[in-house]
Formats: structure tokens, C-alpha cells, sequence
């Protein structure tokens, strides 16, 4: 074969590499990790009683890979990994920076959580259609895209967690999946072909997809390319993944009919992913045109709050109003990119991460109460303190941490928020993460008072009569969120500093360009 | 070259977008199906539309000549058709079971997940 090729360059040559470094195996880790497991699951369908004895370990080995990521790149900052070596920015690189650590750390303990809840929520039926190859499939998803440094592969990522999520959403069949899952489904391919088209005008613009190279060449365009045209497009596009405002109508047609853990993990992990985009690429690649977009950007976030929590307190359906807290939350996090400064964006990431947490587990924890209760309705609901102290107790804390109150983790990014729009004279924007938290409080309150302190009407009491035990699974995936929650908001101290690092690495990306560029200096 | 297809993407657009504003699934389904056409154009297009050269590397070079066209838009594209695709087969079997289901194809009257008339929440106890 060398004979043949005379007159050729030695090829040879340039396959031979350095052995990778074990702790870069981290970065592709989970994304593959995740894909391989799933198609197990997968190839496993029909043993729907060793799914969920294969798909828990394997969920608590990726919340070991990605917590590993998150240390690795806490003590040695941002790491890359181009792949097949094609050199960036011709190659697809993972590029991980203290943000998406950060959030695919949350996002797995998250999953992890739900696949244990899920072991008692989705009967043997369920898991014949699919729910822990689904499961698997969408971190895959939701990793992927908090990893990637590529625009592209973003979008494909987006593509990859939406349809698992179609194939969660409508586990079951029933009419008011159906139902929802047609809004869910039309709105979402729009919002992410509205992404694919910013993409296309951005390659047209830029002629590069990787991340690095867009904030380097950024700057040079800036003059003569239109790109306040791009990045609105891009804020719509992600404002609509993430439940803002005008665009927020799919999110409460349909995040009350699946399967309840599929709702939380949608609540905890979906929007979010949004709301990491829109601060992956309004926040660092394009920060001129977000000052110019932010006086939009922080309207849509006050109407957000306000409206979302508003739509919680017109709710009968425990889980629709928590889909409205959702949406609420989202405006939370908006407040903070429109800030755009380094307490703002890092009030948004901590927030983030504690919506993650906490939206999950309140999904969780009225799920258990509709078991022990019977009943999704705030009419009907009744008696649960009565029937579990310890149910309603966690409640109760989880209830106080989304309104943000102390000391749980909803507190100190709305702490944060608040200063950082206080500073910059924003007292409206200031206000209206108030008054959300007051609405919120209300909301939530008339929620653990009729669900868990009104005893329960004798009706109900009769038809419940065979008690049933706390579903004990279920409790403790409840517990470790709560355990998360509580921890964070009385030692919020290394997340306040994370979330402050992450803050810093969106609005100083050298570190982010030096990283998949070695060498190449920064502007 | 280009403007002739910015004006054709632009046309697909408007058709895709016209019937997004329908109440019926199986519009929207086909604005969504024209939508993506119409994307996978404009990324064509993004990329420069050349005709002279084919993206090949000959046996007797290293590397692309000066005047190929762009293969990367291409490679773009077929991921998008390949997800598109996927996506409209979905969304078709889902809007038809929708339709199985629920005996419509109209949104407005697709009100099993928001009933109309549902109660507000208790005001007391």
C-alpha cells in the first residue's frame, strides 16, 4: 500500500496523536454514555421489569460522569474535545465551559431523579412504549446541547431532545395527550425551525459554525453584516423553546397531560435548555446587539413573571398551575440576560439550576399527594397533611423555595436579581421579581392550604379508605431533590461562586476561544 | 444566481406561513412541510451557490480546488432533511390519531387538555 502512493504526502503521519488525557473522555462521556444505554433499553423493550434495574444504575453512573465534568473543568476551566481531530472550527467540537458543566450536572441528578420516580409511575405498559429509552434518549438530548460548541450541532441536539420528548409526551394515547401533544408538537418544530433559519443566515454571514470562531469574527462584522436582524431571530426562536411570554401557550395546553414524572422532567429540564441558548448566544457570542435588545428582552421577561404566575392563581388543576410557576420562572431568568451584567447572568444561571431542581420535584410531590388524595383538583383535593406529615412537609419547602423565600434556593438568585436591577436603576424589573414572589406565595399557599390542611371530605376519605403507603421511591427522589433545594439555599456559597464563574466565562469568552483555538489570542 | 433563490425561499415562506394561520392540523402540517423546504434552500443558498466544480477531491490532488462549490451547506442540508422528514412523519401520525381520537382536525375545537368551561379554583373551604 506505502509504494502506491508515491508522489503523495505521507498520510500516516497525520493520524498519529497524542493519547487523549483520561479526564477528557469526560466531555464526549455522557452524551455517548446516554445514546448507548438508550439504545439498549431500547433492544430491551419488551423486559419491561429490567429497564428500570438497568436504566437507575446507568443514571447514577452519568450524574458520577457529569458531576467528574464539572470538577474537571471547576479546577482546570474550559475544556474541548474536536471530533475525529478534524481542526476546529472545521471539526464538531464539545466545548464545556463552567455553564454547561454546571447545568449538565443539575439536568442529570434531574433525570436521575425521574428515573427512579418513574419505577412506580409508569406501569409495565408504559415502559413497553418506551419511557426509559425515551428518558435516556432526551438527556442524550439536553446534554448534548449544553456540551456542543457548534451552532449546528446545537440545532441537531434540540432536534434529538424534541422528539424523545414527543415520544414521552404522548405515552399513553389518551385524548388529552393527544390533544396537547398536537400543540406542543406544531409550536415546538416551529420555534425550532425558526432556529435552523437563524442558523442558515448565520452561516451566510459568518461562513463558520463553531462557537469560538462566531465570537472572534463577530467583532470584524459587526460594521457591515446585519446582525441585530440574526440575533432577533434568535431570541425568538429560543424565547419560544424557553415559554416566554407571547409565545408561552404551548407550554400550559400540555405539560399536564403526560404521564406526571414526564411532566416534571419536561418542567425541570426542557424550557431550561431554552434559556441556556439564549444565554449561550445572546450573553457571549453577540453581547452588543442583547444591550441593544434589552430594554425588549427585560419587557418580555416582566410580563413573563407576572402573567405566568398570574395564570397559576386562575388555576383549578394543581398540575396546570404548576405549568403557569414554569413559565413564571422563565421570566425570572429573562430578567437576568436582559441585565446582561455579570450579577445578572449569574442571578439567571443560578436560577436555572434551582428551577431545575425545583419545578421537578413539585411535580414529584403533587403527584405522590394525588395518589394518597386521589385528586389533581384543587376542589376535590383535601386531607393530605392528615395522611402524610412528611409529604406535606417537603411540599411545604419546596412551596417556600419556588416563591423564593429563605432560606431555600430560590432566595439568593432572586437576591441577586433583584440588586443587580436595583443597580442599574431597573426598579420596575425589580418590583416585578417581587410581586411575582408575592403572587407566588399566594398561589402556593392556597394550594398547600386546600390541598393539605382543608380535611378531606368524607366522599373522598371512603373511596381512599384502603390507605395506601407512601410510595417509597417515589419519596426518596422527592427527598434527594428537596435535600438539593435546602442545601443549596443554606450553603449557597459554591453555587453563588459558580454560577458567578459561569457568569464571567459568557461575558469574557477569551477563555472559551483560547480553549478550542490553543495559541490564537483573543480580542 | 442568489437572488432568484432568496426570492423563491422567500416565496415558500410566505405559502408555509399563510397556511400556519389555518385552524386546521392538516394546513399547518403542510405549511410545516414547505417551511422546511423552504429552510433547507436558504442554507443552500447561504452557502454560495457555485455550478463550475463538484466538491471532489481528484486522485491526484490533497485538496479541493480553489473553485468547488461548498460542500459543508450540503452536508447542513441533509442532516435537515433527514430531521424534517422524521418530524413530518411524526406529526402526520400524530395529527391523524388527533383526528381518530378527538373528531377533529380543527383546533378550536380541540379542547380536551383546556376545557372550556372549567371551574375556577375554590375560594375557600
Amino acid at each position: 500500500m506505502a509504494g502506491k502512493s508515491v508522489g503523495l504526502e505521507d498520510l500516516s503521519v497525520a493520524f498519529v496523536m497524542e493519547p487523549l488525557a483520561a479526564a477528557d473522555w469526560l466531555i464526549p462521556g455522557p452524551v455517548v454514555f446516554c445514546l448507548l444505554v438508550g439504545s439498549i433499553l431500547l433492544m430491551l423493550r419488551k423486559r419491561t421489569d429490567l429497564q428500570p434495574l438497568i436504566a437507575i444504575p446507568a443514571l447514577v453512573v452519568l450524574c458520577a460522569m457529569t458531576l467528574g465534568l464539572l470538577a474537571h473543568v471547576v479546577s482546570n476551566g474550559t475544556v474541548t474535545m474536536t471530533m475525529g481531530r478534524w481542526l476546529p472550527p472545521f471539526g464538531i467540537s464539545f466545548t464545556v465551559d463552567a455553564m454547561g458543566a454546571f447545568f449538565a450536572a443539575t439536568s442529570s441528578l434531574v433525570a436521575l431523579a425521574a428515573g427512579i420516580y418513574g419505577r412506580g409511575d409508569v406501569d409495565h405498559s408504559g415502559r413497553r412504549y418506551g419511557f426509559y429509552p425515551f428518558l435516556l434518549l432526551i438527556m442524550a438530548g439536553v446534554l448534548g446541547a449544553f456540551m456542543t460548541g457548534d451552532i449546528f450541532n446545537l440545532y441537531v441536539w434540540f432536534e434529538v431532545l424534541l422528539i424523545s420528548s414527543f415520544g414521552l409526551l404522548v405515552l399513553g394515547n389518551e385524548r388529552a395527550q393527544l390533544d396537547g401533544g398536537v400543540k406542543y408538537a406544531f409550536l415546538n418544530l416551529i420555534a425550532t425551525t425558526l432556529f435552523l433559519i437563524a442558523t442558515g443566515y448565520l452561516y451566510g454571514l459568518f461562513g463558520t459554525l463553531n462557537m469560538a470562531d462566531i465570537a472572534i469574527k463577530a467583532t470584524e462584522l459587526r460594521g457591515t453584516a446585519p446582525l441585530m436582524t440574526l440575533v432577533t431571530l434568535f431570541l425568538l426562536a429560543f424565547a419560544m423553546k424557553a415559554a416566554a411570554f407571547p409565545v408561552n401557550f404551548w407550554l400550559p395546553a400540555s405539560y399536564h397531560t403526560p404521564r406526571l414524572v414526564v411532566s416534571a422532567l419536561f418542567a425541570g429540564l426542557l424550557t431550561k435548555v431554552g434559556i441556556y441558548a439564549l444565554l449561550r448566544i445572546l450573553g457571549m457570542l453577540f453581547p452588543v446587539e442583547r444591550e441593544e435588545l434589552s430594554l425588549i428582552i427585560a419587557i418580555v421577561a416582566a410580563l413573563t413573571m407576572v402573567l405566568g404566575v398570574m395564570g397559576a392563581l386562575a388555576q383549578n388543576d394543581i398540575r396546570r398551575a404548576m405549568g403557569f410557576l414554569v413559565i413564571s420562572g422563565i421570566g425570572v431568568m429573562m430578567a437576568g440576560l436582559a441585565l446582561g451584567s455579570p450579577a445578572g447572568l449569574s442571578g439567571a444561571i443560578f436560577y436555572a439550576a434551582h428551577s431545575m431542581v425545583v419545578m421537578t420535584a413539585l411535580y414529584f410531590a403533587i403527584g405522590i399527594g394525588a395518589q394518597l388524595g386521589g385528586s389533581f383538583m384543587l376542589s376535590s383535593a383535601g386531607g393530605l397533611y392528615a395522611r402524610s406529615a412528611v409529604l406535606a412537609f417537603l411540599t411545604l419547602m419546596l412551596f417556600l423555595s419556588v416563591s423564593g423565600l429563605p432560606p431555600f434556593s430560590g432566595f439568593w438568585p432572586k437576591v441577586v436579581l433583584v440588586k443587580a436591577s436595583l443597580d442599574v436603576g431597573a426598579w420596575w424589573l425589580a418590583g416585578s421579581i417581587l410581586v411575582t414572589g408575592l403572587l407566588t406565595t399566594i398561589a402556593v399557599g392556597r394550594i398547600w392550604a386546600l390541598a393539605y390542611w382543608r380535611p378531606a371530605n368524607a366522599g373522598a376519605l371512603e373511596q381512599h379508605a384502603a390507605a395506601q403507603s407512601l410510595p417509597a421511591g417515589a419519596m426518596a427522589a422527592l427527598a434527594g431533590l428537596v435535600v438539593l433545594s435546602v442545601g443549596a439555599g443554606l450553603w449557597p456559597e459554591p453555587v453563588l461562586v459558580l454560577a458567578q464563574d459561569a457568569a464571567l466565562g459568557l461575558i469574557d469568552p477569551s477563555a472559551y476561544v483560547l480553549s478550542v483555538f490553543p495559541g490564537e489570542v483573543p480580542q | 444566481m442568489e437572488p432568484l433563490f432568496a426570492l423563491l425561499v422567500g416565496a415558500l415562506f410566505t405559502v408555509a406561513i399563510y397556511l400556519f394561520m389555518s385552524k386546521h392540523i392538516i394546513r399547518v402540517l403542510m405549511g410545516a412541510a414547505i417551511l422546511s423546504n423552504g429552510v433547507n434552500l436558504l442554507i443552500f443558498t447561504a452557502g454560495r451557490i457555485t455550478r463550475e466544480v463538484p466538491p471532489i477531491i481528484g486522485a491526484d490532488s490533497d485538496v479541493l480546488q480553489a473553485s468547488a462549490a461548498n460542500p459543508l451547506p450540503q452536508a447542513l442540508v441533509l442532516t435537515a432533511i433527514v430531521i424534517a422528514f422524521s418530524f413530518f412523519a411524526f406529526l402526520l401520525v400524530l395529527g391523524y390519531r388527533a383526528f381518530q381520537k378527538l373528531d377533529t382536525d380543527n383546533s378550536d375545537e380541540m379542547r380536551v387538555a383546556e376545557p372550556v368551561n372549567e371551574p375556577a379554583p375554590p375560594l375557600g373551604y
